[in-house]
């Protein structure tokens, strides 16, 4: 989709499930890319299969129920399908690094945090358990923790102290992708300020590309260049931060838009996207959202929207709201 | 820590008191006079009655019962009706053999249960897991005596292999131990299997693995010390079973323990000794158990932060 | 007040439908639930079914090995193995049954009481089970079978207090669970008595863990039994016995084997099938620990 060299870009990725109940579909014919030192924002509702593109790049989907059935995802131009399990374990921790959605329950409660930062610096540079474990001090400084907690149990934290070591954990080894799997839906508002500034900050300082995962448009706004909308295990909408919240073209993306309360309007209700997520095991046939969708033509139900560059970088897979932008793209 | 030890010694005397009142109603309520027990059939009246006296049985409940504790925290908890001789003695005796057949059996089952739990849980679903798993369902299910008269009927009377009793050389310990062991492999195989499924779905695990760990190093050091927790707590109760299962072990093998020597007084009516073996056995299991919690509190920092 | 009941108990009749159509996709536990089934219609008509009388005495057939006239031969007396065993099944079942309903009983009282009302009853209450749980179950029994004496009812007593301690646990737990959540808070708003909350809401709402508990326990019951009547506790003879049996076939175990072999291979199948139906029905009830 673009001219520069790619970080990383995944083509027709869809990874199934398979279950009693039948084959749910996570993630179905999926494209994104990401440049270097970009941020991407990937938004979408609970069940859309965003955290199972993210566990589809690190090779991480549940094997069995899950499974990648077609695709590529190619980082720095290779297809990490194709690597083995080996060449996949130094690429994790190592380039592409994950901050998972609950602190609460992702440190491991029997073992020190300095020893649980010290394991990945271990894994992927040639030091001395030693070294690793000055390192792993150092990093928990840079998240703001006191170098004399180092030897604490995780218990003995808060859960945003906890997701800080989580962070430390991701950062240890200078990733060139950090994907963060919504890394502040489990804390305290208040908290969830600071976690995010860290990161921003600790991305800058460390130069790593970015994926956030998030259902929250305001941190999108906040944090990221670009935005992916999924939808039912689909890109449905790809731009730019601006673009995307100056006219969103999708009428997925409108729905949540329009589902933010907005204080300066004068209306009582919200507007809530009507329906719920479709059976991830019997999707809808064409547009999969054209149930829900208030625009939704006869065609809808029949064939699936390709993307449609609606203004330069702006993509949206929606042929009837697409239309009236696309005089600003050509 | 010390005062976490401390004031779990400390919980163990109420524990005690009440083993103590449980044994001690149980005698009082068995039916048979303690004096014609002892004194035989043939005494008169008059010497059953100034036996009753002297050892104040015609006191009321609570004051026996009191003297009873008193007696008992100087060691005395009676004498055998057959022998003769203080329970304790008797007992004593006997003790070593039941410690070493319910250690051995306890080792055995720690061997064999927690690695084929394990190897279970990391292929489930394999034919590995599946044969294990009846095969834990049989020994679950399998009475001890019985196991215990098959195994002699094989290994001693058709191959002639190993005793079929006795308890003083290592070949004799042999059987009796397995047999002891069997339901208690079956059950800490299974809990070591199911808490390891369990573990290994947890955050932390995937977190591991995310670092890019090498799959046996997440299984071995991350889910492994976790999925012990649980496993710990089985253990110790386990003992009690163990303990327990001694009695009809003792008794097939003709080991001479505590087990054996209570199914002895059991057929003599000779209680005394019998309720002396349970307050014994309970003493013993209590001590054990207060050894798995400190185990517990060692392998899990979140149990150690509560006794500092 | 009445449609609050009424929904509670269609609550838990909901979730007990539920837990059996979940059993039913378990080949194990309906093969136990079979083979339990089976067992009490052996019990039930024991009579009609057993060729012989469980006391019936031939002492010229005394010793002979399985054959078509003794399915399972006969013991030192000339009795048929195969009736005994089948006589058998109905000690074992009641044992087993009544034991445990001793137990549920008792300890759901207790634990009910314990789990309602809190504080020094429930202190009380638990502190007893404690020291009931340091004495290893099968001991218990024991200790108090001895002083009650021998017979049917003594033992069925024993294994029911020695296993009581379980049940109140089981039973504190749920109440404690079930005891702030809103319809019995709702319940008590209107001026129910602590008896019908007890009854009318929170026990139907801890069914589920005391069926599994039960089922279980009348395994163990079962084997708590045979134990004590191997060593000389329990069923008097000449009623049979599956551990009694075994017991007295342990004399001729050289020469005659299979005086042993048939109520042992009786006790752990009955055993076996017990173990497959409650586990099916533990995992019915959990769903989430299977995959």
């Amino acid at each position: 989709m673009e001219d520069k060299k790619l970080l990383l870009d995944i083509q027709d990725l869809s990874i199934h499930y398979v279950v009693e109940s039948g084959t749910v579909h996570a993630v179905e014919h999926l494209n994104l890319s990401l440049a270097p030192g970009e941020n991407l924002g990937f938004v979408g509702e609970t069940g859309a299969g965003k955290t199972t593109t993210a566990l589809g790049i690190m090779g991480l989907v549940p094997n069995p129920p899950g499974k990648v059935v077609n695709g590529k995802i190619l980082f720095e131009g290779e297809d990490l399908l194709k690597k083995t399990e080996e060449q996949m374990r130094s690429i994790r921790g190592g380039k592409i690094a994950m901050i998972f959605q609950d602190p609460m329950t992702s440190l491991n409660p029997v073992i020190t945090v300095d020893k649980q930062i010290a394991e990945m610096v271990l894994l992927h540079n040639n030091v001395t358990e030693q070294q690793a474990l000055e390192r792993a001090e150092e990093m928990l400084e840079l998240v703001g923790i006191k170098r004399e907690r180092a030897r604490d149990f995780p218990h003995q934290f808060s859960g945003g102290m906890k997701q800080r070591v989580v962070i430390a954990i991701a950062l240890a080894c200078n990733p060139t992708l950090l994907i963060a799997d919504e890394p502040t839906t489990a804390l305290d508002v208040t908290i969830q300020a600071q976690v995010l500034e860290l990161m921003h900050e600790l991305r800058r300082k460390i130069n790593t590309s970015l994926i956030m995962i998030t259902h929250d448009l305001g941190i999108v706004a906040e944090m990221c260049d670009k935005v992916a909308i999924m939808y039912a295990g689909k890109v449905v909408e790809y731009a730019p931060t601006e673009a995307l919240f100056n006219h969103p073209g999708h009428p997925y993306t409108e729905g949540l838009f329009n589902s933010i309360p907005d204080l300066d309007s004068d209306e009582e209700e919200l507007k809530v996207i009507q329906g719920l997520m479709p059976d991830p095991t019997n999707l809808p046939s064409g547009c999969t959202f054209h149930p829900r969708c208030p625009y939704a033509v006869e065609a809808c139900s029949k064939d699936v929207p390709p993307m449609v560059e609606i203004e330069p970088g702006h993509f949206v897979a929606c042929p009837v709201r697409g239309k009236p932008y696309l005089h600003l793209g050509k | 820590m010390f005062k976490y030890i401390a004031r779990r010694i400390l919980f163990l005397l109420p524990v005690l008191v009440g083993v103590s009142f449980i044994v001690f109603s149980l005698l009082y309520i068995t039916p048979g006079d303690p004096a014609r027990m002892v004194l035989g059939d043939q005494a008169t009246e008059e010497a059953v009655q100034e036996f009753r006296n002297k050892e104040g049985l015609n006191d009321p409940f609570l004051v026996q019962y009191g003297r009873y504790v008193y007696k008992a925290i100087q060691g005395d908890i009676g004498r055998s009706y057959m022998t003769r001789r203080p329970v304790s003695d008797e007992i004593l005796s006997a003790f070593p053999s039941t410690i070493k057949l319910a250690a051995l059996s306890m080792v055995i089952a720690i061997l064999l249960g927690i690695p084929f739990g394990i190897i279970s849980a990391i292929r489930q679903y394999s034919l590995f897991d599946s044969v294990t798993m009846i095969f834990a369902m049989v020994g679950l299910s399998m009475p001890v005596f019985w196991l215990g008269i098959l195994l002699i009927l094989f290994f001693s009377v058709q191959l002639r292999w190993l005793p079929s009793s006795g308890f003083d050389s290592l070949a004799a310990m042999i059987l009796p131990s397995i047999t002891l062991a069997a339901q208690s492999v079956a059950i800490v195989t299974r809990m070591t299997r199911s808490s390891m499924l369990e573990v290994v779905r947890q955050d932390y695990i995937r977190t591991a693995r995310a670092k890019g760990q090498k799959e046996s190093v997440v299984i071995w050091r991350h889910a492994l010390g976790n999925a012990l927790i649980p496993v710990v707590t089985v253990v110790g109760l386990q003992f009690g079973h163990l303990l327990g299962g001694a009695v009809l072990t003792e008794s097939i093998f003709s080991i001479p323990g505590v087990g054996r020597l209570m199914v002895e007084a059991i057929k003599m009516r000779d209680y005394p000794l019998v309720q002396g073996g349970v307050l014994y056995i309970a003493i013993a299991f209590s001590l054990v158990n207060l050894l798995v919690d400190l185990v517990y509190a060692w392998v899990d920092p979140r149990i150690k932060a509560q006794y500092k | 007040m009445n449609e609050h009941t009424e929904k509670n108990i269609g609550q838990s009749q909901h979730g007990l439908k539920e837990i059996f159509k979940r059993l039913s996709r378990a080949p194990l536990a309906m093969i136990g639930l079979a083979i339990v089934v089976v067992l009490v219609f052996t019990a039930v008509f024991a009579g009609f079914i057993a060729p012989y009388g469980y006391a019936e005495q031939d002492l010229m057939a005394a010793f002979e090995e399985p054959s078509g006239a003794h399915l399972f031969g006969t013991d030192e007396f000339g009795r048929d193995i195969f009736s005994r065993i089948i006589y058998g099944s109905r000690i074992s079942l009641q044992v087993g049954f009544i034991a445990v309903g001793i137990a549920v009983f008792a300890g759901g009282f207790l634990g009910a009481i314990a789990g309602y009302y809190g504080g020094k009853a429930d202190n009380l209450i638990m502190r007893a089970m404690d020291v009931l749980l340091s004495i290893p179950s099968i001991l218990l029994a024991i200790a108090i079978a001895a002083s009650l004496g021998p017979g049917l009812f003594n033992l069925m007593i024993a294994v029911g207090i020695s296993s009581t301690p379980n049940y109140a646990r089981i039973v504190r737990g749920s109440v404690l669970s079930i005891r702030n959540q809103e319809f019995v808070e709702a319940a008590k708003a209107v001026g129910s008595s602590d008896l019908r909350i007890i009854l009318k809401h929170i026990i139907p709402n801890c069914l589920a863990p005391i069926i599994v508990q039960a089922t279980l326990g009348v395994a163990i019951a079962i084997l708590t039994a045979a134990g004590l009547s191997f060593i000389g506790l329990g069923i008097q003879p000449p009623i049979p016995e599956w551990g009694a049996m075994l017991s007295g076939g342990r004399e001729y175990i050289r020469d005659y084997a299979y005086m042993t072999v048939f109520p042992g291979l009786a006790i752990m199948i009955t055993i076996l099938a017990l173990n497959f139906l409650g586990d099916g029905l533990r995992d019915a009830l959990d769903p989430k620990l299977k995959r």
